[in-house]
């Protein structure tokens, strides 16, 4: 093991476990500090996938899901790109790693078994979708914009519309599970786990914005979200790294 | 210095992106990411299943738990990935013990679901070895046991599967609470 340390996580800035607010996180939060962990350890490294796991579709939530039911229809909804880059702290960009993501449709259902809101499902959308960042660190996604819904936290309590978003970067330490909200939405600032994190610069940092250079004339809309992971340390454990 | 991307829940149906072969949305994807080790990691085959439970002492059925070990010859990492099952919040990884590396052998798990707002890193050690010197297990001190899993029914399981199975159960709160790490 000769991998560099990850920079230490600010939990000021990560939201707390327990928010009350958020009633799911009352009994699901861990009471007791976390165990600080010092030097080498197998989290700073992680799994590799290589991009020929993924399929050509498999970006496109559009077409994934109805191409692998047989049907030539497209997703009903509001066309987007969701693109950005996944950086590390030390503003390097992390190629080839997993960026996956999951959402409800535009009416703000997930096909799930467990899902009871009342709107309907589309026959041809699933709501999974995944790539692998290129060279700069970049991805992007073809989806339809999800709808806002209901949810059993209060007695009115809805999520605003977001994309869920897991990513691996190198190292076990630095997985990330997240979600992006969208620009201009008014349900952000009513919502319990949008408002989990204290700083209001943690909550910008999930609004994808506008981004119409992007976006395709006659097309879609575009929305940037740029992810960013923990970063190295610049002390290495044994052997010195490149770029350190 | 940029800002680490502040975490949110997987929320309840964290399974449509993450095993959705599993959760029904088939033909997406050929398999779930990380179902299952390849054939020929080398090892002794192990099985390694417990609960995750929540301050009522109820099992999570909608969790996800991750995996990331060596094989049984320290050759490459094995990641997996698993779902709670959705009835009996059951989680099941079948794979390979572990080489030792400086000291007794574990997996590092990551788990992350509905009302956990930041993903919970933690260490499963084998009931088998010799624990005493890992300096993690020390640091731990009278809560130790809870990074260790156990083998209740040695016997039955080896009988039933062929191979040895290990529970771990992970508690999220109360008197018993898993130890979590800040890695």
């Amino acid at each position: 093991m000769n991998r560099n340390a990850l920079s230490p996580r600010d939990y000021d800035w990560q939201p707390k476990p327990l928010t009350p607010d958020y009633r799911s996180s009352i009994l699901r939060s861990p009471q007791q500090a976390l165990l600080r962990i010092e030097g080498p350890s197998p989290e700073l490294d992680g799994p590799v996938f290589e991009s020929d796991t993924i399929g050509p579709l498999d970006s496109d939530l559009i077409r994934n899901y109805a191409a692998a039911n047989g049907s030539d229809t497209d997703a009903i909804g509001p066309r987007i790109i969701v693109h950005g880059r996944v950086l590390d702290e030390n503003n390097r960009p992390v190629p080839n790693t997993l960026v996956e993501v999951w959402q409800a449709n535009a009416g703000g259902r997930y096909r799930h078994v467990n899902e009871g809101y009342l709107a309907p499902l589309d026959p041809n959308f699933g709501g999974c979708g995944r790539c692998i960042t290129g060279d700069s660190g970049e991805y992007r996604f073809l989806t339809v914009q999800p709808g806002a819904y209901p949810f059993p936290n209060g007695p009115n309590t809805w999520r605003p519309a977001h994309i869920h978003f897991s990513v691996f970067g190198q190292a076990f330490a630095q997985r990330l599970i997240t979600q992006m909200y969208f620009e201009g939405d008014p349900l952000i600032a009513r919502c319990s786990i949008a408002n989990a994190m204290t700083d209001p610069a943690a909550l910008a940092s999930l609004v994808g914005v506008l981004d119409m250079s992007a976006s395709v004339p006659m097309d879609c809309l575009a929305y940037r979200f740029d992810i960013i992971l923990r970063g190295r340390g610049s002390t290495p454990f044994e052997n010195r790294l490149e770029g350190n | 210095m940029l800002k680490e991307t502040p975490s949110q829940t997987a929320g309840p149906y964290v399974h449509i992106g993450c095993t959705p072969c599993s959760a029904g949305l088939t033909g997406v994807y050929p398999a779930d990411p990380g179902a299952s080790i390849t054939a020929d990691a080398p090892g002794v085959r192990i099985r390694i299943e417990g609960k995750i439970f929540d301050g009522a002492n109820a099992p999570l059925r909608d969790a996800l738990i991750e995996l990331w070990q060596p094989d049984g010859q320290s050759n490459a990492g094995i990641w997996l990935r698993k779902s709670t099952d959705l009835k009996t919040g059951v989680y099941q990884f079948d794979t390979v013990k572990p080489a030792a590396r400086s000291g007794p052998p574990y997996v590092c798990l990551w788990i992350v679901a509905r009302g956990i707002n930041l993903g919970l890193h933690t260490r499963m050690y084998f009931p088998d070895e010799e624990n005493g010197p890992d300096p993690l297990l020390k640091q731990a001190g009278p809560r130790r046991d809870t990074l260790i899993a156990t083998r209740p029914d040695a016997e039955e399981d080896e009988r039933d599967t062929g191979f040895p199975v290990y529970r771990f159960d992970i508690r999220l709160q109360g008197e018993r609470e898993t130890v979590f790490l800040d890695i």
